[in-house]
């Protein structure tokens, strides 16, 4: 009630306030750097065994479920093909076969410009990836427990009754690139909630659940855990699909950041303020 | 203004801010590029970088599971059809291929350094001693995986046997493989020496070994990648420090920059 009675007080055209805390944007910028190295060092090691399978074992006796691999044509050509379930599909220039740092084509699963280090070394890729899980595992749990204990998680994230309601209209203007005007901006939308809360109580969780889930000496904490994601490979193939879901939700995050006003945004993840544009029009009821 | 928007709300302004952004983008990337590969050659920074791995050892070691804790073990309708060779599958030198022509029957595993009664053993003494059979999972750093049944000494037998003198820190394992002119080797703690599963294997999925996986004589050590489990193992020495041995970083790959301790 009292919402609707500050939305009807008329509205400086403009303002400042601040949308996010010191720690959600220092935290934020780890996770940034860190999700991107651990990405890259991840298509690394990942390019030591270019192929996911399901099951307790790579040999299960059934082909693999994904595949990077190259021949050579009788003409002498390289060419990159991606199995996916099987079906196979041409991916030269990117999947299989890419321009090398040296500019030549070379065989190797994701391209140089995509891993670090550039040049393959599965040595220095795991150096880089668990120094930087280690990284975006403790940023998390600060994270949580900040959250939680400054109430960012109660008062921005979890949606509200009425948000749950509104979920179908939210949709619709998703669809139609259409964002919250003036003090409806003031609040992240309920599609943006849901996603933030799946990305951090599912999918980082699990991504690191099955990451340990590859370590033969954490496989030994509690013998058999692992079989709760189908096995050892199963869980690598999982950590692989869960990374990439990562990618989508930084994708369609960065898209909505520069349709809904990229600067304005950058100001709020930065130094934290962020300005509200006035509006005649009413929010939709 | 708003009849110049399109349907996405763009004005030219916005287009030319993408455009800037784009670039930017695309620079940045590069630059991050280059700017990982100048620091992975820097030593510092590798060094900042490993302390990943020791809070990765340390953790797994004293948080979440016991220096006894055991590796998982699977059933038979779980083997891998086929158990994959890596890495050296033919030693090339001349004394293991007269060996491995007469079944190694003339091969004798040396156990030496700080040991109360050094010795050499014969395939068929190995035999005679108590074994374990286990059916595991071995997973490479590489990042596939092969489940093979093994039968072997307990190396935790034969260490009994020779008696570790109390400063043995260590148990380097000498094969007979190289990598060019580099031999193969590996070293392992006393924990995981003791440990009941770490075995010297001579049978696979119920046969002799074969050379592909490391005749005569290979070491399982469970909770550890496949490049810790040395393959046609000749000798073995206790070691209070492997910093003399090979490259001095306690084993082949170690050498090249793969961490000594594989066990995450």
């Amino acid at each position: 009630m009292s919402e609707q009675a500050k939305a009807k007080k008329p509205q400086p055209a403009s303002y400042l306030y601040v949308r996010h805390t010191l720690p959600v944007r220092l935290m934020h910028w780890i996770n940034v750097v860190s999700l991107t190295l651990l990405l890259m060092s991840g298509l690394m090691i990942f390019n030591a065994h270019p192929s996911l399978d399901w099951g307790k074992s790579s040999y299960t006796g059934r082909p693999p479920v994904f595949e990077i691999t190259a021949l050579r044509t009788s003409s002498g050509q390289l060419v990159g093909i991606t199995r996916l379930f099987g079906h196979p599909f041409d991916t030269t220039g990117v999947l299989g076969v890419s321009t090398g740092p040296n500019g030549r084509a070379v065989i190797i699963a994701f391209p140089s410009w995509l891993t670090i280090p550039s040049s393959y070394s599965l040595a220095a890729g795991r150096l880089w990836h668990f120094f930087f899980a280690w990284l975006l595992m403790l940023n998390g749990l600060a994270y949580v427990a900040y959250a939680l204990i400054s109430r960012h998680l109660q008062r921005d994230l979890l949606p509200t009754r009425t948000e749950w309601r509104g979920i179908g209209q939210s949709i619709r203007d998703h669809l139609r690139f259409k964002h919250p005007q003036g003090e409806a901006a003031r609040h992240y939308n309920v599609l943006q909630k849901l996603s933030y809360l799946a990305v951090i109580f599912v999918l980082l969780p699990l991504i690191i659940l099955t990451g340990w889930a590859m370590s033969p000496r954490l496989n030994s904490m509690w013998p058999g855990w692992v079989d709760v994601f189908g096995g050892r490979q199963s869980a690598r193939t999982v950590h692989f699909v869960i990374a990439w879901l990562l990618v989508a939700f930084v994708a369609i995050h960065v898209f909505q950041v520069l349709v809904s006003g990229f600067w304005n945004h950058m100001r709020s993840m930065i130094t934290g303020r962020y300005r509200i544009i006035g509006t005649h029009r009413k929010a939709r009821p | 203004m708003t009849r110049m928007r399109n349907r996405l709300g763009v004005t030219p302004e916005a287009l030319a801010k993408r455009r800037f952004l784009t670039r930017t983008l695309g620079s940045t990337g590069a630059l991050l590029l280059a700017g990982c590969d100048k620091l992975n050659q820097s030593p510092a920074f590798q060094k900042l970088l490993s302390t990943g791995e020791a809070l990765s050892k340390s953790s797994a070691h004293h948080l979440v599971s016991g220096q006894m804790s055991m590796a998982q073990e699977f059933s038979p309708a779980d083997l891998s059809p086929s158990f994959r060779g890596n890495g050296n599958t033919n030693p090339t030198g001349a004394d293991y291929k007269a060996m491995a022509a007469n079944g190694f029957a003339d091969w004798k595993l040396v156990v030496d350094g700080l040991v109360e009664h050094p010795g050499a053993w014969s395939l068929d003494q190995l035999r005679a001693m108590p074994s374990r059979t286990q059916i595991t999972r071995h997973d490479c750093v590489e990042g596939w995986s092969a489940i093979g049944q093994w039968t072997g000494v307990p190396l935790a037998q034969l260490l009994a046997a020779a008696q570790p003198k109390p400063e043995a820190r260590y148990v380097v394992f000498h094969c007979a493989d190289s990598f060019g002119s580099a031999p193969y080797y590996e070293s392992i703690d006393m924990d995981d020496a003791f440990h009941p599963q770490t075995l010297l294997a001579y049978t696979l999925n119920g046969k002799t070994l074969p050379v592909t996986n490391g005749a005569p004589l290979r070491l399982r050590v469970e909770r550890q990648l496949g490049y810790k489990h040395a393959k046609y193992v000749m000798r073995l020495e206790l070691v209070d420090d492997f910093s003399r041995i090979g490259g001095g970083h306690g084993g082949y790959w170690e050498d090249q920059g793969y961490q000594w301790y594989a066990g995450i």
